[in-house]
């Protein structure tokens, strides 16, 4: 059937160029059929990408191994669900998964839309199509997950570390995230090329882009729990490459949500909206480039790679375009409001603009760096952890504390006593925060002691936003406080979607503090019956033991894990010996306190064939934290997006009066 | 029929059901006067009313989220006067400019 594969990506292509030509002529000339034609085709390289992407996993799942990629990343043994997973487990499913992505999202966004803003869409149209065109090339011609052979009898299997439950359902959130963000980016295009910049395009795109950012947000958060369970070395964010390519354009879509609010408020910061949405458009292209090019490894392997140079060229093309299609229209874009005052809620957003942006940038420079280094220079250079840690306490310590204020400062311009008088409560929080964690020895990290006295303050001025808004909006309504509480929300989603994202901002800041600059270490070699100490805690090494497990040999030691003379856990580090694959991979062993709210991770890093382990233990306080904030996080978003019907029809009273008359 | 001769004609039925899809508009409406076929664009006149609800409605909004956040204790009745009278202007130039 891989014929029928490789006929629907050539179907996917032409339609995906047909989209592009004839949507760029019926936008340019007015042609209402052709524009409608485009969409079609639009829609119609969706059901070619999907039929595409059927015949891969009918593949994998049938263990078809005369499908290169089938062998190259799947094998009998390997669990359905990996088998599935597998999909995206190689370069060339990747890409197939991005276009089946991109091309269903720009299928939901164009039917969504279609009675709005015909102009608008009628640009986006092609815009959208000339990305899909772009991958869908790539998958015809490049790097076609559609390749055969001779079967072997089995595959070569799954990388085991991708082979875990977080790995089925990371990798597709990302790219949800990812490719979320071509759709605002392709309706601003669209906007600019219609000459239409009032906020139509913001409206037609805001839920899009909140949830491109949340899809990225929880797609990076899983990859954390993922590196933390699975990796085996015991942290969850290394500031690999790969991970900070997730995370440039989670930053400037963050920015950018905050941004567009004072766009709608007041009319400013269009020009820097837009270029907003290109830099977070251009990151996750580049992310993708970055994951998948190889030149992370090496420069070298950057220019062997097949894809490697069609995604630089797509990448300078597109922001070159973008920018000097902004720069056409830049008288369009200039806003006749100014700033009336350095102390109100859009200089916060500005505030918080620029360190997010900074922090963004920053973290571009130090993924680039070994790479244009390399280029130019011929020396491999690293950018280790410690320069991303300095400028994460830079920019985001006072992101943080930006977090309490902006919330607290009236929009327009706040008078210095009523923002001393809003802010008492929070700084008050604070200092005794700092104060009590001095006491109970804290203060061996100042950059710990720091965010902790911030996040108490985020969090009491959080508590007081709440608390302030119940208690007007009962004022106004009456009612029980319940009723006032749940009306104040459902009034204003976004805005209280949006302060629960920050609590779950602040929670992590709390559970990366705890876990990085508090965390205890040691190690030790261990003959069976020796024992080790670890912040409290005794580890007696007990045994070894090997068994048979479906795909893989395990080996486990077991750990007996004493607190004050007590068991509090048996634990059973070990590695799995994975033969089709011939890898090994480390498994460490968690045990969660909620009581001290810590965990105790043992690692058997490695095993001797005399029966003695080199054990890692590692104490991370409040490291549960992390996992909590996804959900705290989770909780915000679904907020913030939940449908206002409220707002929806005073949108369509606004830019659709025709059609809402027709309604 | 071999697995290839079948996997090309499911190919060709996937081609030719979406070439159908895509010139679904013109076989819909074969023939159309060169006015029924145009695009809806909005003229300059809507463009500039458009702009003026979006003025409207920011200057009505703004009045709104004063009220709340002096409620909320964000802004002094200092700050409330000062600011209301001109949010206030602003929310009637506008409605005024929309007739």
């Amino acid at each position: 059937m891989a014929e029928l594969g490789r006929a629907a990506l050539i179907v996917c292509l032409g339609l995906s160029l047909y989209a592009l030509l004839a949507g760029s002529l019926a936008a340019w000339a007015g042609r209402r059929r052709l524009a409608a034609s485009a969409q079609n085709a639009l829609v119609a390289a969706f059901a070619a990408a999907a039929v595409a992407g059927g015949v891969l996993l009918s593949a994998l799942i049938r263990h078809d191994f005369s499908f290169v990629y089938a062998a190259d990343f799947s094998s009998r043994k390997l669990p359905l669900l990996y088998t599935v997973s597998a999909f995206w487990g190689g370069q060339a499913g990747s890409l197939l998964l991005w276009l089946v992505v991109l091309t269903g999202m720009s299928t939901v966004a164009v039917i969504f839309n279609r009675y709005a803003a015909r102009e608008v869409i009628a640009w986006a149209v092609p815009v959208l199509a000339l990305v899909a065109s772009f991958f869908a090339f790539l998958v015809v011609a490049i790097a076609s997950p559609f390749a055969t052979q001779a079967a072997p009898p089995d595959g070569a299997g799954l990388n085991p570390s991708l082979q875990n439950p977080y790995m089925v359902a990371h990798p597709p959130l990302l790219y949800l995230g990812y490719v979320g963000l071509a759709i605002p980016f392709a309706f601003a295009m669209g906007a600019l090329l219609a000459g239409r910049t009032d906020e139509r395009w913001l409206v037609a795109t805001r839920r899009w882009t909140l949830a491109a950012w949340a899809f990225l947000g929880i797609g990076q958060l899983l990859g954390s729990h993922w590196a933390y369970v699975e990796v085996g070395w015991g942290g969850y964010y290394a500031w690999d490459p790969v991970e900070n390519a997730a995370l440039m354009p989670w930053l400037a879509a963050t920015a950018f949500l905050h941004s567009v609010m004072v766009q709608e408020k007041k009319g400013m910061l269009k020009i820097w909206n837009v270029i907003l949405v290109v830099l977070a458009f251009c990151l996750s292209i580049f992310g993708t480039f970055l994951t998948r090019s190889g030149i992370v490894n090496s420069i070298h392997s950057f220019t062997q790679s097949s894809i490697g140079p069609w995604f630089l060229g797509f990448i300078v093309a597109i922001t070159l375009g973008s920018l000097a299609l902004v720069l056409y229209r830049l008288p369009m874009l200039r806003a006749k409001t100014r700033l009336e005052s350095a102390v109100s809620r859009e200089a916060a957003f500005l505030y918080n603009n620029l360190l997010l942006v900074a922090l963004c940038l920053t973290i571009l420079w130090g993924v680039t760096f070994p790479i244009v280094s390399e280029a130019l220079r011929g020396e491999s250079v690293t950018v280790g952890p410690p320069y991303f840690n300095f400028f994460l306490r830079v920019f985001g310590l006072p992101l943080l504390l930006l977090m309490g204020i902006g919330p607290l400062v009236a929009w327009r311009r706040a008078s210095i006593s009523s923002l001393r008088r809003m802010l008492v409560w929070p700084a008050l929080a604070a200092l005794v925060t700092g104060g009590v964690l001095l006491v109970f020895g804290a203060g061996s990290s100042l950059p710990g002691l720091i965010t902790y006295s911030f996040s108490a303050f985020v969090l009491t001025s959080i508590v007081i936003e709440f608390a302030r808004g119940t208690e007007a909006r009962r004022a106004l309504a009456g009612g029980s406080r319940l009723r006032a509480f749940s009306d104040l929300v459902a009034r204003n989603r976004r805005r209280y979607g949006g302060y629960v994202v920050h609590a779950a901002i602040v929670l992590l800041a709390i559970g990366i503090a705890g876990s990085s600059v508090y965390q205890t270490t040691r190690e030790a070699k261990l003959a069976p019956g020796e024992s080790m100490e670890a912040a409290g805690y005794t580890l007696t090494y007990r045994s070894l033991r090997t068994e048979r497990r479906g795909n893989h040999t395990a080996v486990r030691a077991q750990v007996d894990l004493y607190r004050d003379g007590h068991r509090v856990a048996r634990l059973a580090p070990g590695k799995n010996r994975y033969a089709a694959e011939q890898q090994v991979s480390n498994e460490m062993a968690i045990h969660t306190s909620w009581l001290r709210a810590e965990d105790v991770d043992v690692i058997a890093n490695q095993v001797n064939p005399d029966g003695s382990v080199y054990f890692k233990v590692l104490v991370k306080p409040l490291v549960n934290l992390i996992w909590l904030a996804g959900l705290v996080f989770l909780l915000g978003s679904v907020i913030a997006l939940w449908p206002d019907a409220r707002e929806s029809r005073r949108y369509a009273e606004r830019y659709e009066p025709a059609a809402t008359a027709r309604a | 029929m071999s697995g290839t001769t079948f996997a090309l004609l499911l190919g060709g039925m996937l081609a030719a059901a979406c070439v159908v899809y895509v010139a679904r508009p013109f076989l819909r409406e074969p023939v159309l006067a060169a006015d029924d076929d145009r695009l809806e664009q909005l003229d300059a006149g809507a463009r500039e009313r458009i702009a003026l609800i979006e003025e409207r409605d920011r200057a009505l909004a703004a009045l709104k989220e004063l009220e709340f956040d002096h409620r909320t204790g964000k802004v002094s009745d200092e700050d409330y006067r000062a600011l209301v009278s001109t949010l206030r202007a602003d929310a009637a130039r506008a409605l005024k400019a929309l007739g």
